[in-house]
């Protein structure tokens, strides 16, 4: 399982800059972002190098956000190597709650980052998870 | 056990009471028909010579005075004595209209401080007390008049004036304050800071006293538990002198009115006439010890109730109940009354902060009604569909509270303006 941290976005144009604007002064690196919206909220899930010291920062510039566990998964970087995963948790009646991918990408192989209805489907399955050491995250 | 500043005062009989009230309205009735034209006149076009009034019983056949008299008689049309005699004024936080000042000769702010004195010692202010008076200074009465109390019952008194928090925490815990006040608002941010900032254990409150804007009972369980303090509720008036009219006992069911110095009287707001003990109604004082801004029969807009039952702190003066509104701050959306305080009870009740701001607009012939709430990190969630049935929760109970359905908009913790002073929160774009 790898940190996410999710932050509340209100609407209101700027916020999302401000927020990223903020971690690049702290050094921190943004892995991989996906924004879910409303039309009057949204929220944005973020993989970052250093959630522990993102989070801090974010807390006290007064952000609200949330530490959620997630699984990183290593498909194969090529046609069909998604459409797999997929296709393999459909069979085994596993949800996908939301998905999105990591910039990291290495020798043929992509990265995603997947919130399922149930975490111990996946390691029963021929499905590879990848950890924060493997993928230098903190 | 109760303390009071002037207890033959405090817990005189009810007849006492009535005596001093008798004979000082006798009297403040021909001050003011000797020195105040502008009054004498409206007496005059309603047939009353201060013959007719021979004591309390008769106060209902004086003219009211109300915020739009303050406004025609500015800035001296109601002073009852010469400005060389006067030797301070007060003015209105008020951000719309004409200002109202207040003038007050020594003997007033001598009165009032005294006012403020009683009130600090109802919430357990002694000399070994440190009062941390975050108010307003200056034409504000917020201020001046619990530094004057303060300096009465002879406590260390930090004239600290609203604002930079950073400076405000460094005293408190530097020099031990013991009691605060400010507006509630006020108290709830810096609790909010002072948990922030790990400071509880180096904080010695005890006590606050919180006026000048208007907070529910929820607010107030919120406060004593963030501050592990008492929150006594204090109440006043720059046109009645300020804070001090009425405050709080350790009860803290209700305010005791400084009924030697002020008749309360509640009417109904549409008829202007006088409803019995336990109405509710405005409220309208009488102030019959004010020198040179001694307004009679003045129209508060506040909605409240009176109680003359008596008091296990042993004060005999009559209480006044939290105001319930305004009936200026009275909302008519859609055809409904709304009460801010109404809004705020729900905010609590749901888990969000007290802090919001409603914004009433009028599009296409039909109101809009908005109410912004601070998201908090309690109600926030991972998935936007949590989100959505909180969200969701809160407009069913807002809606079951008002009668009337708002549009709820969540936004960011702290990004409603945050008064250290009063807090904006109504915003009626309605031009009508
Ligand atoms: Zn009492």
């Amino acid at each position: 399982m790898i940190h996410q941290i999710s932050v509340f976005l209100e609407n209101r144009s700027g916020q999302l800059a401000e927020i990223t604007h903020l971690l690049a002064e702290n050094g921190i690196d943004i892995r991989a972002i996906s924004i879910a919206e409303t039309s009057d909220y949204g929220l944005a899930r973020m993989i970052v190098n250093d959630a522990p010291k993102a989070s801090a920062v974010l807390l006290e510039a007064g952000v609200i956000l949330s530490m959620t566990p997630v699984c990183a998964v290593e498909v194969p970087d090529a046609p069909g190597g998604l459409a797999a995963f997929l296709q393999l948790l459909a069979e085994a009646e596993v949800d996908v709650e939301y998905m999105y991918s990591l910039f990291t990408h290495r020798a043929g192989r992509a990265y995603m980052v997947v919130r399922v209805s149930d975490e111990t489907a996946l390691t029963a399955h021929d499905i590879k998870l990848v950890g924060m050491d493997e993928l230098g995250l903190k | 056990m109760a303390n009071y500043y002037q207890p033959e005062i405090e817990t005189a009989s009810y007849e006492q009471i009535r005596a001093w009230q008798n004979e000082r309205l006798v009297k403040q009735v021909q001050h003011v028909w000797d020195n105040v034209p502008y009054y004498r006149q409206k007496m005059e076009e309603k047939g009353v010579t201060p013959a007719d009034i021979q004591g309390v019983d008769d106060l209902h056949k004086l003219p009211f005075l109300c915020k739009d008299d303050l406004r025609e008689a500015y800035p001296y049309g109601l002073m009852g004595k010469p400005l060389a005699d006067c030797v301070r004024i007060q003015s209105t936080s008020g951000t719309t209209g004409r200002r109202v000042v207040a003038f007050y000769t020594q003997h007033d702010i001598d009165l009032w401080e005294d006012c403020c004195a009683r009130a600090i010692v109802a919430a357990g202010g002694t000399k070994e007390d440190v009062v941390h008076v975050s108010y307003g200074y200056g034409l504000f009465t917020g201020g001046p008049g619990l530094n004057g109390g303060s300096h009465k019952v002879g406590c260390l008194t930090l004239p600290m004036s609203s604002g930079n928090t950073d400076r405000q925490l460094q005293f408190m815990t530097d020099l031990g304050s013991t009691i605060l006040c400010c507006t509630p608002s006020y108290a709830a941010y810096l609790a909010e800071t002072i948990h922030e900032r790990g400071l509880k254990d180096q904080i010695k409150l005890k006590a606050g006293i919180f006026g000048a804007e208007a907070w529910s009972e929820d607010m107030r369980h919120d406060i004593e538990d963030s501050l592990g303090i008492k929150a006594y509720d204090i109440y006043g008036l720059t046109e009645t002198s300020g804070p001090g009219v009425a405050f709080e006992c350790e009860e803290q069911t209700g305010m005791h009115i400084n009924e030697d110095h002020f008749i309360a009287e509640i009417i109904d707001p549409d008829t202007g006439e006088v409803l019995p003990e336990g109405s509710k109604g405005e409220l309208v004082f009488t102030a019959i010890t004010k020198e040179a801004f001694p307004l009679l029969r003045y129209r508060t807009r506040d909605i409240c109730v009176l109680t003359r039952k008596k008091c296990s702190c042993g004060r005999t003066h009559i209480k006044m109940s939290k105001p319930m509104g305004r009936s200026d701050d009275m909302l008519i959306i859609r055809g409904v009354n709304v009460f801010p305080s109404q809004i705020e009870t729900v905010l609590l009740q749901q888990g969000y902060t007290a802090n919001y701001q409603i914004i009433v607009d009028r599009v296409n012939n039909s109101d809009t009604f908005e109410v912004m709430v601070e998201m908090n990190p309690d109600m926030f969630s991972d998935s936007l569909a949590k989100i959505a049935d909180a969200e969701k929760e809160l407009v069913g109970a807002l809606k079951s509270m008002l009668g009337i359905a708002a549009k709820v908009k969540l936004v960011a913790p702290k990004s409603i303006t945050r008064s250290e002073g009063k807090a904006v929160r109504v915003i009626d774009k309605r031009k009508i």
